[in-house]
């Protein structure tokens, strides 16, 4: 098995006549992904890709029978196309778009309680399911079906650990880019116990960086309740206090946030924290 | 984004937060007729800098003539302060703002921030105002009050007399107090703010209260809905290389040392960072090329990595995902050909069409070391910037 997506899961895609929407919905098909549709409001009953569009997410659901989204909407429409995921009875939105103002994002966090309903990111490269489904804007090839689960806030540093645990032969179950949004969905906590519930998952590599608590509380998190061996990653030890490291969440503020300070809580945890990011595949390996 | 204390202080006064009565200048002379039109016998003269830190550098300066003011003023402006939260040059004083002095009875603290742990707005308050807010919630976290606010319900009157009490302000202080914090919280909606900070806000001798400093941040992200806000921007208080970036859509950020970086990516451009220092270099920037790197950016972030007379060396590091190494290969040499680089170059390209983008590198016949992977590549980095 693998967490949260399968070759199974059908998806929609909002935005899908946009520029990045038409251009990772072709590399998902391309990928195997189970792709059944798009929306576009004004231009229901066209077709795109050889495949249907709808007007609302409702119309896409009710067609296609689609139980997860991914948004490639501009980011101040981004809240507008998350909330009518939810409300159409999407359980998995992937919401890869930057730069959604935060003022937003906390309403629809708070509007999104106890719907049931899961989001990925935003600000995030999304997740992929190795050889089954890929739902967003990762490279497919780097991947290879396998047994660690990744979770990170990077995309490139969530790329380079695909990379090494496939060169390590090692291959992936899911891996789920969470987003360097300060304000964002599903948190290391929600991936990391899905993986510890996961047969396929044998390994777990958790990638952070600088900003928030979500590594302290995962640390805490990982020491109670996972008993899988996970090698982390902490992304920003050079960065500058006070400073905004490209992701909008990515900022040392108060001293609080800090590379130095999530080490050393993870390590407080019996957790493998590697100094390098090139050391993250042998790491894996030597722990399995 | 970051505004002057004088522009954050126009904002209290649009939102009925009470502020000192006071004037911005940029001329000595104006700054005495400032004082004279305030009035009273003592001023405040405030060097007008995106950093705090200020009274600790001599950057507040407490006036007791005209002369005095016309004097401090005099001093001030044209300086560059050097505060603990600026770099080494610091930041130039183009402005200063002249208020009057309020007999202060007690300094609190309040501000209103994004707290991402509870993901809500949330009020922090303490009756230890003046003081570095971090260390007192350090060393005394009982002195320190928290309100998160529902964003469906908003900001309640509860919630406000809470702080109200726990601040010791009592009878019509309270409705004071009401009436200030609603005010934050419409001005921070209303302007998409990402922090305010009163520091400290003041109970004067008459029991009133008065925002005696205001510091204001905006979410970047939401700037292009507030053009009001966008136009308050100051880039003489930021650095320029930055400021440029920002228009090529570049992440950039200057860091103190001599190793020029280029990378796609904000978590991998960190870790780069970190790995030049892991083996014995130092980062001269962070510099985040984005996803969809093209030509123009790679030539771009070339520039403004060699704009920095220190750097000796620089580290490329691709992780072509959509993006094909092969094409990130040419953008570089083409960058290389326009810009006339002149220090070594080690680039590691990884993931889509790397052998292709190698080949196109060591073909080339540029002074470009292509590395084999990461590790090596921060080596071979730190070993040539230290001129080996």
């Amino acid at each position: 098995m693998s967490i949260l997506i399968n070759k199974h899961t059908k998806v929609i895609c909002q935005g899908f006549t946009g520029k990045q929407g038409s251009f990772h919905s072709r590399q998902a098909l391309e990928y195997g992904t189970q792709l059944v549709g798009g929306v576009t409001p004004g231009r229901g009953g066209e077709g795109h890709l050889g495949l249907p569009v709808f007007d609302t997410v409702a119309d896409a659901v009710n067609s296609t029978g689609a139980t997860a989204s991914v948004i490639y909407v501009p980011p101040f429409y981004a809240a507008d196309a998350i909330l009518e995921a939810v409300d159409a009875g999407i359980k998995l939105i992937v919401c890869i778009t930057e730069g959604i103002p935060i003022l937003q994002m906390l309403r629809v966090k708070a509007a999104m309680a106890d719907t049931g309903a899961l989001l990925i990111g935003p600000n995030c490269p999304g997740i992929i399911t190795p050889g089954e489904c890929k739902i967003g804007i990762m490279p497919g090839n780097i991947h290879l079906p396998g047994s660690i689960g990744i979770v990170s806030r990077s995309g490139t540093l969530t790329y380079e650990s695909v990379d090494q645990t496939t060169r390590q032969g090692l291959g992936q179950s899911t891996c789920v880019g969470i987003g360097g949004d300060p304000i964002h969905g599903m948190n290391f906590i929600d991936v990391l116990s899905r993986f510890q519930a996961d047969d396929q998952t044998k390994g777990i590599v958790m990638v952070g960086e600088i900003g928030g608590g979500e590594e302290e509380d995962a640390a805490e998190y990982i020491k109670a309740h996972v008993t899988k061996p996970v090698v982390a990653y902490i992304a920003g030890q050079t960065a500058p206090p006070g400073k905004r490291m490209g992701h909008a969440g990515a900022i040392v503020t108060g001293g609080k946030g800090t590379a130095a300070g999530k080490v050393a809580a993870l390590k407080a945890a019996g957790i493998e924290v590697v100094n390098s990011p090139t050391d993250i595949g042998v790491a894996m390996k030597g722990c399995l | 984004m970051n505004i002057h204390e004088y522009q954050a202080k126009q904002l209290f006064k649009d939102y009925q937060i009470p502020v000192p009565e006071g004037k911005q200048v940029t001329k000595p002379e104006q700054a005495e007729l400032v004082a004279r039109a305030l009035g009273g016998e003592g001023w405040v003269v405030k060097a007008q800098v995106h950093a705090g830190g200020r009274g600790k550098v001599g950057g507040v300066k407490l006036a007791n003539s005209l002369r005095e003011v016309k004097e401090f003023s005099a001093n001030l402006l044209g300086q560059w302060l050097v505060t603990q939260q600026t770099g080494a040059e610091g930041l130039p004083i183009n402005s200063l703002l002249i208020e009057k002095i309020y007999p202060i009875k007690r300094e609190l603290y309040l501000s209103l921030v994004v707290d991402r742990s509870s993901q809500r707005l949330m009020f922090i308050a303490s009756a230890a105002g003046g003081m570095d807010i971090e260390t007192v919630a350090h060393d005394t976290p009982e002195r320190i009050i928290s309100v998160p606010i529902h964003p469906a319900a908003g900001l309640q009157g509860y919630q406000c007399r809470k702080v109200g009490f726990a601040l010791g302000l009592k009878g019509g202080q309270l409705r004071e107090l009401e009436k200030l914090m609603g005010g934050l919280y419409q001005l921070f909606l209303a302007k998409d703010a990402s922090q305010i900070e009163i520091n400290p806000l003041i109970e004067t001798d008459s029991g009133e209260l008065l925002a005696l400093d205001a510091k204001i941040n905006f979410d970047d992200n939401a700037l292009a809905l507030h053009p009001d806000i966008a136009a308050l921007q100051d880039p003489e208080q930021e650095d320029p290389k930055e400021n440029e970036a920002q228009q090529f859509g570049l992440n950039y950020i200057t860091l103190s040392g001599n190793i020029g970086c280029m990378v796609n990516g904000a978590g991998l451009a960190m870790a780069t960072m970190d790995l030049v220092k892991l083996k014995g270099g130092f980062p001269a920037n962070f510099l985040d090329v984005g996803g969809g790197t093209t030509v123009e950016k790679v030539s771009e972030a070339f520039k403004l990595i060699l704009s920095d007379p220190e750097v000796k060396a620089v580290l490329v590091n691709i992780f072509g995902g959509i993006v094909q190494c092969d094409v990130i290969a040419q953008g570089i040499l083409a960058a290389v050909e326009q810009v006339h680089v002149t220090v070594p170059v080690v680039v590691r390209l990884e993931g889509t069409h790397a052998e292709q983008g190698r080949e196109l590198l060591a073909k080339s016949g540029v002074n470009i070391v292509a590395a084999d992977d990461l590790e090596h590549a921060a080596e071979q980095v730190v070993a040539l910037a230290k001129g080996r």
